[in-house]
């Protein structure tokens, strides 16, 4: 039985068994209540994945570069016009769909990370996945996650929690050898507009009939729902909030579940990505939402937490044929919570001029997201360079905790 | 010998369930040998046969069946009573409302929304979590336990059996290195359809019936299976004839009901000569009489042991019987069981068989030199099963015809779990993903079973439903698989480039595998 198989069998066997859905959750069971006895502090970890390479340079823009809006082209953001970019300070301007997120970091309590990104350099989601949520430097099929690691070097406290419910299945991040439990909202998961799209356009290469029936059939279900005009993700960036919010209420209890993580799909936009209104505007509104859910529903408990928003890699700096981006390399994280000393930008700005882009196509890394991480971890759960340069980011002694993210 | 992967796509995909993922060897085996991987479970017969632990037999089903109706019984007279009782004590002059009425319909509903579950495989089997955690209840549940809903009601007998028979066939069908013994039996089992929908006694015995009397003749001859079909005690109450009378017999002299032709009708039209197979509707009432007294002892098992099938002589319809100008006599179960031969020599039937078992493996159009070849041998062999099957493989049409079949819900499904090297230990997400898809297991409409054509299964709804369905198996299972992985153990080098490209864009895992059990090379075979 391989490790995978053990970590779902106590998902099952737990009391809240069961999960479903576009996003999964975990958290593990037992924490020490007062990492921080030292001053009262009872910190907890959101880690939010969004997997399909979010373009960083699309939501949290340049727009005092001047290569910017000529790379971004029609799908850039401005600072002026119908739906002005949130200028977060004189150069990086907010995407409009997220006043959330801003408001957050006018209040000091976000922050942005820019032109980050894990060790990996090439192109591919899954083996991008699988750095960014294993923690090793390389891919390589590896069956534990950073978090779940960092959680087991934690000195083992008192009892806070006996289970969460999970999701369909355990994020890499947070499988491995310390339990963990899990939830989801039960929903009848229907496929979403991204996945249902691209097998159409197989259909259409390779078995036209099918693609008329699914078409069809697509047509149909939109028009059942009586909503013809917005795509079927209308439902997902409820769901986001939805599954935020269930998380958060799990993690607010007294005996909940200090550490989660959990997964939002559909950010590979290779086409018709739309600017400041679009497709990954709706998505980017889903994921603000999340946030607001988090803050909401955490409630005092938001004054000692930190939502981690990262992302495998970025895309490419110049928008192709198709009104989108391709799989790119530097991109952003996003900090959210109480605990983030926000109201600021951290970015070594690599600048957008070709000679500048890595590969001559996409934002050059300046800061290697293992060092973001590794500081809200030291920070909040007090864990050794050590710790995690060895366990938890194997081979990372090169990527320093970055200091001072978290108040 | 040079491996073949459209070959084996052929071997696999056309005549068995699809490649077993994970160290099977499948596609490899097949791409090797592909008539060779085919053939090797015709000459396996014993594994055509289904025993697992805790299969019962027919009649014994069938008394467990009489038990349980007679427990329910029992309980609702005692409702009835309290409910009397408690009507009498408590009776305010104000309430004309009778207790006794409520309480009734009260009873009845509970059972029958058990049973309905069971159709619908909505709650049938869910895991105490599912049934209970709603979408509105996601706050922590440990302060508001279930105790606010009532418990899911346990599983009586009757559904209890079911989903042990459809487990014991979802586990073969995934196990099976090829499957085409698997696919011969869903292919007949469709053919001599029952519905388990039709009542308590047909849900019970669904299972039973097809282990009784489809799997022992897969690989035999055509005749046998008829006979075994026509006097099986589920086949004989799906279509009525346990109340069919012979109209000058004993007993349809001593009572008004008479002669139900509902079988013999099936047996003409759909079991064997088919619709224009040159019979009339006095051969249909000669054939309706012929069998009159084909029955199966009932809860008291005055002609037998109860659920058995059993020839109750005085239900026969007496006198000579001219079936496709041929005199029958003299009367008696033998009689039955020659007409049910002669029937099945037909020249119609080797037609009619012939021609959709072609549509069934090769094509919607089934090419008429291979119909022609088949129905051939199905003459000349006495209908010898195996030997049809056989030259179905050995066929040069089965092998270049294009893959364009449409997969049935229950191949794509098995198909699905076989690619993912799952074995069911449930048959829940099975028999709700036929439920959503239009084939509830032993289930069809009509007698005439399911559809067999691409229109059917490839409609727009469908479709739809199929993806949510895989991405609904991707979200759940995606993150521990390699996609392209999986892609080589399906297809491999047979596979199109824009399938490979599909996967390997795709955004996650997860998303990976809800496209690759979605792509033509696991929808056609």
């Amino acid at each position: 039985m391989t490790m995978i198989d053990c970590v779902e069998n106590r998902l099952l066997t737990s009391r809240r068994g069961l999960l479903l859905g576009g996003a999964s959750f975990a958290a593990w069971a037992y924490l020490p209540k007062f990492a921080r006895a030292a001053d009262g502090r009872d910190p907890r970890l959101v880690v939010v994945i969004l997997r399909g390479a979010l373009d960083g340079l699309a939501t949290v823009a340049p727009l005092g570069d001047p290569d910017y809006a000529g790379l971004h082209g029609s799908i850039a953001l401005t600072a002026d016009g119908a739906h002005p970019a949130i200028m977060l300070d004189s150069f990086f301007g907010l995407h409009p769909a997220m006043p959330e997120f801003a408001r957050m970091y006018r209040d000091k309590h976000a922050a942005v990370v820019h032109a980050v990104a894990t060790p990996y350099r090439d192109r591919s989601h899954f083996d991008g996945q699988d750095v960014l949520e294993s923690g090793y430097a390389g891919p390589g099929r590896v069956q534990s996650g950073w978090l779940n690691r960092a959680l087991e070097t934690l000195p083992r406290g008192e009892l806070v929690s006996s289970g969460l419910a999970v999701g369909p299945t355990t994020p890499l991040v947070l499988r491995g050898n310390a339990p963990t439990v899990g939830w989801a909202p039960v929903a009848l998961p229907q496929a979403d507009e991204d996945t249902a799209m691209r097998l159409v356009e197989l259909y259409r290469h390779r078995d036209p009939a099918l693609a008329a029936a699914l078409s069809q059939g697509l047509r149909l279900d939109k028009a059942a729902g009586g909503d013809d005009m917005k795509p079927k993700g209308g439902n997902q960036a409820a769901q986001m909030r939805q599954v935020a919010r269930g998380a958060a209420k799990l993690m607010a209890a007294d005996d909940g579940p200090r550490i989660a993580a959990l997964a939002f799909d559909g950010w590979d936009t290779h086409a018709n990505e739309g600017g400041p209104v679009g497709r990954l505007a709706f998505l980017l509104g889903g994921l603000d939402g999340a946030l607001a859910e988090f803050e909401n529903e955490l409630g005092p408990r938001w004054r000692d937490s930190v939502v981690v928003v990262v992302t495998e890699f970025g895309r490419t700096a110049r928008i192709n044929g198709t009104d989108g981006t391709d799989h790119g390399t530097g991109t952003i994280a996003l900090l959210a919570g109480g605990a983030v000393k926000g109201g600021r930008i951290i970015a070594d700005w690599p600048g957008l001029k070709l000679a500048n882009l890595h590969e001559g196509r996409d934002l050059k890394p300046t800061t290697d997201l293992r060092s973001v991480i590794k500081g809200v971890l030291q920070d909040q759960f007090s864990l050794s360079d050590r710790v995690l340069a060895e366990t938890v980011f194997p081979d990372s002694a090169g990527a320093r905790p970055m200091k001072g993210l978290i108040v | 010998m040079a491996r073949d992967s459209q070959a084996a796509l052929v071997a696999l995909n056309r005549f068995g369930f699809g490649a077993r993922g994970g160290a099977s060897g499948d596609l490899i085996n097949a791409a090797s040998d592909p008539r060779g991987f085919v053939k090797a479970e015709l000459t396996r017969p014993s594994g055509v046969l289904l025993e697992a632990p805790g299969l019962q037999s027919t009649p014994q089903l069938g008394q467990a069946v009489f038990a349980y109706q007679d427990q329910v019984r029992q309980a609702r007279e005692a409702a009835k009573e309290t409910a009397k009782e408690t009507a009498k004590a408590a009776a305010p002059a104000e309430t004309p409302l009778p207790a006794p009425a409520d309480q009734k319909p009260a009873l009845r509903r509970n059972l029958s929304l058990n049973a309905a579950a069971e159709i619908s495989g909505q709650m049938a089997d869910a895991k105490p979590a599912e049934t209970t955690v709603k979408p509105e209840t996601m706050q922590p549940n440990v302060t508001a336990p279930q105790s606010a809903k009532p418990a899911p009601q346990p599983l009586n007998v009757i559904q209890k059996t079911f989903r042990a028979e459809a487990l014991a066939r979802l586990q073969r069908a995934t196990l099976a290195e090829c499957g085409f013994t698997e696919r011969l039996v869903v292919f007949w089992s469709n053919h001599f359809c029952i519905s388990a929908s039709k009542g308590e006694l047909a849900r019970i015995w669904a299972g039973a019936f097809e282990r009784e009397a489809i799997r022992p003749h897969v690989l035999g001859r055509f005749a046998d299976m008829l006979k075994a079909v026509e006097q099986h005690p589920a086949m004989l109450f799906f279509l009525d004839n346990q109340q069919s009378l012979g109209p000058d017999s004993r007993a349809g002299q001593n009572r008004k009901r008479g002669l139900n032709e509902n079988l013999a009708r099936e047996i003409l039209e759909l079991h064997t000569l088919g619709v224009g197979g040159g019979y009339t509707q006095d051969d249909v009432t000669s054939l309706a009489r012929i069998i009159t007294g084909w029955t199966f002892a009932g809860r008291q098992g005055q002609l037998g042991p109860p659920g058995s099938f059993v020839f109750n002589a005085n239900a026969h319809q007496p006198g000579s019987q001219i079936l496709l100008g041929k005199i029958y006599e003299p009367a008696g179960l033998a009689r039955g069981e020659a007409a049910l031969a002669d029937i099945a020599r037909h020249p119609s039937t080797a037609n009619f068989i012939a021609t959709k078992f072609v549509r069934h493996f090769v094509a919607d159009d089934p090419p008429p030199s291979l119909v022609a070849r088949l129905r051939d041998i199905f003459v000349r062999t006495d209908g010898d099963l195996k030997a049809m099957a056989t030259a179905l493989v050995d066929s040069e049409e089965a092998w270049r015809a294009p893959l364009t079949k449409m997969r049935s819900p229950y191949e794509f499904l098995v198909a699905s779990g076989r690619l993912l090297a799952r074995v069911p230990e449930d048959p829940s997400r099975y028999l709700n993903g036929l439920n959503l898809l239009g084939q509830p297991l032993w289930s069809p409409a009509g007698p005439n079973g399911f559809p067999d054509s691409n229109a059917a299964w490839a409609a727009p709804e469908g479709m739809k439903l199929r993806l949510d369905i895989a991405a609904q198996i991707g979200s759940r299972l995606g993150s521990n698989i390699d996609p392209l992985d999986l892609l080589e153990f399906a297809a491999a080098d047979a596979a199109s480039i824009e399938t490979r490209r599909t996967v390997e864009r795709a955004e996650s895992r997860q998303q990976a595998l809800a496209l690759l059990l979605m792509s033509p090379e696991m929808q056609r075979r």
